[in-house]
């Protein structure tokens, strides 16, 4: 039975929520709102920034003209994309085993792959950088493929695993006794069944790669560069840039903002793909 | 006519061709200030003249300065070029690290002596130049001229020290209720930052990082009368949230009309009395930065030059340039471009005594004398094993520094008192000279 809320229980709710939201959101509506201002109004107090000043698209076209934006969006793309489906190709068949033949050790595999991430990225950063220089990978988008599928593989394992588990055994049981073979029964069975879970992860990665700036800024110099170095170009310890590091984080921002707008739903679902029974 | 037609269509192949198999391309890291804004609105010129092509890597200066030490430490030879200053110069050099240009002084045309003698000297080691400037500041005192005069105050034509700055001018213009604080200095934690400021300061107070034998000094009672001053200086004539203010922030503080005075680099003068974009830039004269019990290293050095990793497989095309970007030719073409009061200041004699530059920038000369009055080599009243004003020129300081900032930044914030802070800062400096072997 449900419970009943009083309707000041729920205006109470919604006030709590609406300010939270708006506290999380805060940060890139001031980014927002500066990246339309002049260098010289960016830095006023906030009220005169809101109420005292013009309104510009300057700083864009000034980072347009100085920067360009995009080489920096197609490497983000190539890199973000190639590492989540070169991720995929190898998480899928792992989760598959795990979930669906666990051995003796599965869950201590799964541990030891989540503690990877636990590890911080500057403790690998000198042997994966000689590495990097001596396979001629450095400043490349191959290179950068490789190690953001490899930091992201252990969630998307994890992700596919959790939601795999959910799949009854007995249908891809009843699709080996009618004769599929496991790249079938994977392909044409399970994938159909765990879409939503699949759809979720390809999002997440994507959004992880795609802000990814540790890596993308240690390892990359001019040509692999994606959009995480054409923000943090726009920062200065001299001179005034705020309206143009605004402007350069919202164009960086921008398209995966829209990207996670539109699949929201798709994302949210599958997030909770198996919470309710 | 067949023949002729021919020939010169193949000789213009080859011509082609061979530019082509010439041509190569550089990769330059750089930060993002407008110097090397103008720099990269200039490159093309370059590269029309030699064919060959530049990337530039801008970065953020803390992330530059991180990229490149990887790079240039791994042996990477990711850039060709890149952008340091007077506190690494010296210590990547005589690491191995950087590509000495002494043969910079072989070419007449360069003219490498016109470059000040103490510039040269700041990015040397052992006798060897491993960095070009593309320009110098010291750090003096900016002051507006009207709110010095509606005070009847008249500004000081001789070194001052702290206490006269503070008793007999910042107290007397200090006017908060109309929008006036009597000074805006740093605030914000880092060895570049407030350090940058509290260090000439305390140098001006008779305080020294380290003595002979690297003990460091930081419990010292002159480094308390100093960082008392500065949190009691800025507690009552300061403007508020001054811990988050740094250099950019007060510039665009003093600017906006905000500030009386300002101790701070001379390489901001250009800006703030540039009347498209300052507000003050006809009411802002300057003066020396004061002095204390010695006048000895109150004035900070440092200089943002371009200097080639070892590890550049390119180092020919780097050279080019380099000289290039720092060349008499080229500051006659900043000035021609982009106004005289643009040209980068501080480091050739040629461009500081050229009449242009003279009466579009009447400071210079004062920015000029600052910068002579600067000795790295001699920067404290006490004797030190160290060269540095702003910093101490050893790899171990910038963790010193930033963590001393934070410090001082926390009593500035009230939230520990100037004895805490210099007690923490002192404990963390023997920790860290003790491990790096300085000290047992």
């Amino acid at each position: 039975m449900a419970r009943s809320v009083s309707n000041r229980a729920k205006a109470l709710n919604t006030a709590v929520a609406g300010t939270l939201g708006f506290l999380m959101f805060f940060p890139i509506l001031w980014i927002i709102v500066l990246s339309f201002k002049t260098e010289e109004d960016a830095i006023r107090a906030p009220l005169e920034v809101l109420f005292n000043s013009g309104w510009t698209l300057e700083s864009f076209f000034t980072v347009q003209e100085r920067s360009d934006y995009f080489k920096h969006f197609s490497n983000s793309v190539i890199i973000s994309l190639g590492s989540t489906f070169l991720g995929l190709l190898i998480a899928v068949p792992a989760a598959w085993a795990m979930a669906f033949v666990p051995a003796k050790h599965t869950k201590n595999v799964l541990m030891w792959m989540l503690s990877t991430k636990m590890l911080p990225p500057v403790g690998v950063l000198v042997p994966i950088y000689l590495i990097f220089r001596d396979y001629g990978l450095l400043d490349t988008r191959i290179g950068l493929v490789f190690v953001l599928m490899m930091m992201n593989l252990p969630i998307i394992i994890w992700m596919l695993y959790t939601y795999f588990k959910e799949i009854p055994g007995e249908i891809l049981e009843a699709a080996r006794m009618d004769g599929a073979s496991l790249r079938e029964e994977i392909l044409y069975v399970l994938t159909p069944m765990a879409i939503p879970g699949m759809a979720s992860t390809v999002l997440l990665n994507i959004i992880l790669a795609w802000n990814e700036a540790f890596w993308t800024l240690n390892l990359t110099a001019a040509k692999a560069a994606p959009l995480t170095a054409f923000i943090a170009s726009y920062s200065s310890p001299e001179g005034l840039f705020y309206a143009k590091l605004s402007a350069a984080s919202i164009m960086a921002i921008a398209p995966i903002l829209i990207m996670g707008w539109f699949s929201q739903k798709q994302l949210v679902r599958g997030l909770t793909f198996g919470a309710v029974k | 006519m067949k023949l002729k037609s021919a020939l010169i269509g193949a000789s213009a192949l080859v011509s082609l061709a061979t530019t082509a198999a010439l041509a190569d391309e550089i990769t330059v890291a750089t930060v993002n200030n407008a110097d090397m804004i103008v720099m990269q609105k200039l490159a093309p010129k370059w590269e029309e003249a030699t064919g060959h092509t530049i990337n530039w890597v801008v970065l953020e200066e803390n992330i530059l300065r991180q990229r490149t030490t990887q790079d240039i430490a791994t042996n990477g030879g990711s850039f060709d070029i890149i952008f340091i200053g007077a506190y690494e110069a010296p210590i990547w050099g005589a690491n191995g690290w950087l590509t000495s240009l002494n043969d910079f002084a072989d070419d007449s045309d360069y003219d490498l002596n016109d470059i000040f003698q103490l510039v040269r000297n700041g990015l040397s080691a052992d006798g060897n130049l491993y960095g070009v400037p593309l320009y110098s500041e010291t750090s003096f005192t900016f002051y507006r001229t009207d709110i010095f005069e509606a005070a009847g105050l008249e500004a000081p034509t001789e070194q001052i020290t702290y206490t006269e700055l503070r008793d007999n001018y910042i107290a007397k213009v200090h006017d908060p209720d109309n929008g006036i604080f009597g000074t805006c200095q740093r605030g914000k934690a880092g060895w570049g930052e407030n350090m940058a400021f509290v260090g000439p300061l305390a140098n001006a107070f008779g305080a020294r990082w380290f003595d002979e034998e690297w003990q460091p000094q930081l419990d010292s009672p002159e480094w308390h009368a100093a960082v008392n001053y500065y949190v009691d200086l800025m507690n009552a004539y300061g403007p508020p949230g001054a811990t988050a203010n740094g250099h950019n922030e007060n510039r665009a503080l003093f600017k906006d009309g905000k500030c009386a005075t300002w101790v701070d680099a001379t390489s901001a003068a250009n800006d703030v009395r540039n009347p498209n974009t300052s507000s003050v830039a006809d009411v802002t004269d300057f003066f020396q930065a004061p002095k204390q019990v010695t006048d000895k290293g109150t004035g900070w050095f440092w200089s943002w030059a371009l200097a080639i990793p070892a590890s550049s497989q390119k180092a020919d095309i780097a050279k080019d340039f380099l000289k290039w970007g720092t060349s008499k030719e080229y500051f006659e073409m900043v000035g021609e471009s982009e106004g005289w009061v643009a040209v980068p200041s501080g480091t050739r004699a040629s461009v500081a005594d050229d009449p242009r530059y003279l009466e579009a920038a009447p400071f210079s000369t004062t920015i000029k004398e600052a910068i002579f009055a600067a000795d790295p080599a001699d920067p404290t009243l006490l004797p030190v094993p160290y060269t540095g004003i702003q910093f101490v020129a050893i790899p171990e300081f910038q963790g010193i520094g930033n963590y001393v900032g934070q410090q001082v930044s926390a009593a500035l914030a009230g939230q520990q008192s100037v004895e805490e802070a210099l007690t923490n800062s002192q404990q963390f400096a023997v920790r860290e000279m003790t491990k790096a072997g300085y000290i047992e």
